[in-house]
């Protein structure tokens, strides 16, 4: 069962991610999710808005600063936990693993964390892999324009045709064990050098 | 060579050896400089390691990579394995300091504003005349009513948070009511600074250089003034690590060992210097990396250099025998700061995870025993009694927390 009243802090410079993770959290009933994607004032901030649960990018510098408010029990309402259950490891390094760490009040009990938790993970996964995707694609792209360069390059100086200059990058690139992409930007690069 | 020994991505090109892969884990500071180097240089390949150094951005997550296993080894503030063994903030886990990287390096620079306002502070050496100077202002500040100053440490189990406390406390001044200690990520500094979020830091090189060139900040102490030759960083590994891959880490100390004496030669500070400034390792200009390996810092933006002779030291002997061996007394001179100032309550625990986490035992397996027993050498912190290892409770109790100024 989801426990709609908790407040949801969720700290991440990324804003298409916390996007994503924000509406995650609605869909699954939970209406109090706070966002903040700049970590200024930070202190302040938390300190205002009094999560039960806080959320935060593990690329985030800001870690550090968050870890020694909580040393400073004057500084926040109530203690914090880091992560939900210290002897559940499987859930620490899953979140570790999709690049997310979880700062939870004490006390909290784990069946009320859970879900926040799986639903945080599986959607930092699944923005990794959209992003993942996306590099992919524009790499590929790249690399088919670099070896039509080459291709062209190839053409031009020793006057084959294209299949045949095709042909001839593919198998430098198998007999130097080498990426078909790599073959041709030292093609690109050496009729940069020689003019 | 063999044609399969040519193909291996894991054997060494120079001596066709299989390579052992080791994952670590390091904050963008001048202090990752003996784990570059052993990298760089071929000081691991040569004890068949292949060093796969990942950068991390915060303590935290060096903490969490190295309890899960993520990483084998890590670049760890010195009070980090106590920490994890106490399960202070996190989970509870046996982490080990084999090797000390370095002593020294941090400095507490505050903003121009806070240095105009106290006038003469003294020299970078000397923490009395400096911490007379802050409780002055400190007073002065109540009794106008306003804030109290804000310093910055980087982590809440760090040299850093306890150097600023012990050299507040020196001046009769409560570090936690009679101002405020923040976390700031030393890329964060600089700006903090010029906000005016914080009035003074404690950080390690080449930050503070940094504030003082971009006109925000001073350089006011070198912590080296206030506790000579302590650790500042360690190689932090699981005891698991140790237990089940003994001779990687053997490897891992012998390479680190060849590193330091290569980084401790001057002849090759250049070369460092140029190492550390990539965007990939620290990522700032060269000039200001090589301002902490020759302890030739600039305090303000005008004005000469500073010398401080062993500002940073990465090899050799220390007073203490050798620098890189970890002592039991350093460790529990740590603990002793964390009980003072409550990150920690129980003092047995505390002092068994400091015997457990610096022990020499490794160290002194891979070279060998010292030649004297040192490990109840004293430290001598700049204000007094120093901290006699053999009866650490004693130093405790003679150094309460300071009551705070009432009101």
């Amino acid at each position: 069962m989801v426990d709609v009243s908790l407040t949801i802090l969720v700290i991440d410079e990324n804003p298409v991610r916390s996007a994503i993770l924000e509406e995650g959290l609605r869909e699954a009933g939970f209406t109090d999710v706070v966002r903040l994607d700049t970590t200024h004032e930070l202190l302040r901030r938390v300190y205002q808005i009094d999560p039960d649960v806080i959320l935060m990018d593990l690329a985030n510098p800001s870690r550090d600063v968050l870890e020694q408010m909580f040393q400073v029990s004057r500084m926040v309402k109530r203690p914090v936990a880091m992560f939900v259950d210290q002897s559940d490891t499987a859930m620490i390094e899953a979140s570790v693993d999709a690049g997310v760490s979880a700062y939870i009040v004490d006390g909290l009990r784990k069946e009320r964390v859970k879900p926040i938790l799986d639903m945080t993970v599986s959607r930092f996964n699944a923005f990794d892999r959209l992003t993942r995707e996306l590099d992919q694609a524009r790499t590929e792209l790249a690399d088919r324009k670099l070896i039509e360069r080459a291709k062209g390059i190839l053409m031009k100086s020793r006057g084959v045709a294209e299949e045949e200059a095709y042909a001839l990058l593919r198998k430098t690139a198998m007999n130097e064990k080498k990426k078909l992409s790599e073959i041709a930007q030292s093609v690109v690069t050496a009729a940069q050098l020689l003019g | 060579m063999t044609r399969e020994t040519a193909l291996d991505p894991n054997r060494s090109p120079a001596t066709g050896r299989s390579l052992e892969r080791l994952r670590v884990g390091f904050i963008p500071l001048v202090d990752c400089a003996p784990l570059v180097v052993a990298r760089d240089l071929g000081f691991a390949e040569a004890e068949g390691l292949e060093l796969d150094l990942v950068r991390e951005t915060s303590w935290a997550n060096i903490r969490d990579r190295i309890v899960l296993g993520h990483f084998d080894a890590a670049h760890m503030l010195a009070p980090m394995p106590l920490a994890a063994r106490l399960g202070l903030g996190h989970l509870t886990a046996p982490i080990l300091a084999p090797w000390v990287l370095n002593h020294g390096g941090n400095s507490i620079a505050i903003s121009t504003a806070l240095h105009d306002a106290g006038g003469a502070w003294g020299a970078v050496d000397d923490p009395a005349a400096a911490g007379r100077v802050l409780a002055r202002l400190v007073v002065e500040r109540a009794e106008r009513g306003e804030e109290p100053l804000t310093f910055a440490s980087v982590h809440p189990f760090s040299c850093h948070d306890q150097q600023l406390r012990h050299w507040f406390a020196a001046a009769g001044l409560d570090p936690d009511s009679d101002l405020r200690i923040v976390v700031v990520p030393p890329s964060y500094m600089v700006d903090a600074m010029a906000e005016g979020g914080v009035d003074g830091a404690c950080v390690g090189a080449p930050w503070p250089s940094l504030s003082v060139e971009a006109g925000v900040g001073r350089i006011l102490l070198t912590t080296g003034s206030i506790w000579p030759a302590t650790p500042e960083k360690v190689l932090g590994v699981r005891e698991v690590f140790a237990e089940r891959r003994p001779e990687a880490l053997a490897a891992l100390l012998r390479a680190l060992d060849r590193a330091g004496a290569w980084i401790e030669d001057p002849a090759n500070r250049p070369d460092l210097a140029a190492r550390l400034a990539r965007p990939e390792i620290v990522g700032v200009p060269e000039a200001l990396v090589m301002r902490a390996l020759a302890g030739e810092l600039r305090a303000g933006r005008d004005g000469a250099p500073v010398s401080v002779p062993g500002f940073l030291r990465f090899h050799g002997a220390g007073p203490h025998g050798a620098i890189n061996r970890p002592r039991v007394a350093d460790g529990l001179w740590l603990a002793a700061q964390m009980l003072r100032w409550g990150q920690v309550r129980d003092r047995d625990r505390a002092f068994a995870a400091a015997r457990a986490a610096f022990a020499p035992a490794t160290f002194d397996a891979v070279f060998g025993p010292p030649g004297a027993a040192r490990d109840d050498e004293t430290v001598r912190p700049f204000d007094g009694a120093p901290f006699d290892a053999r009866d650490p409770g004693a130093w405790l109790d003679a150094h309460p927390r300071p009551v705070g100024r009432p009101g």
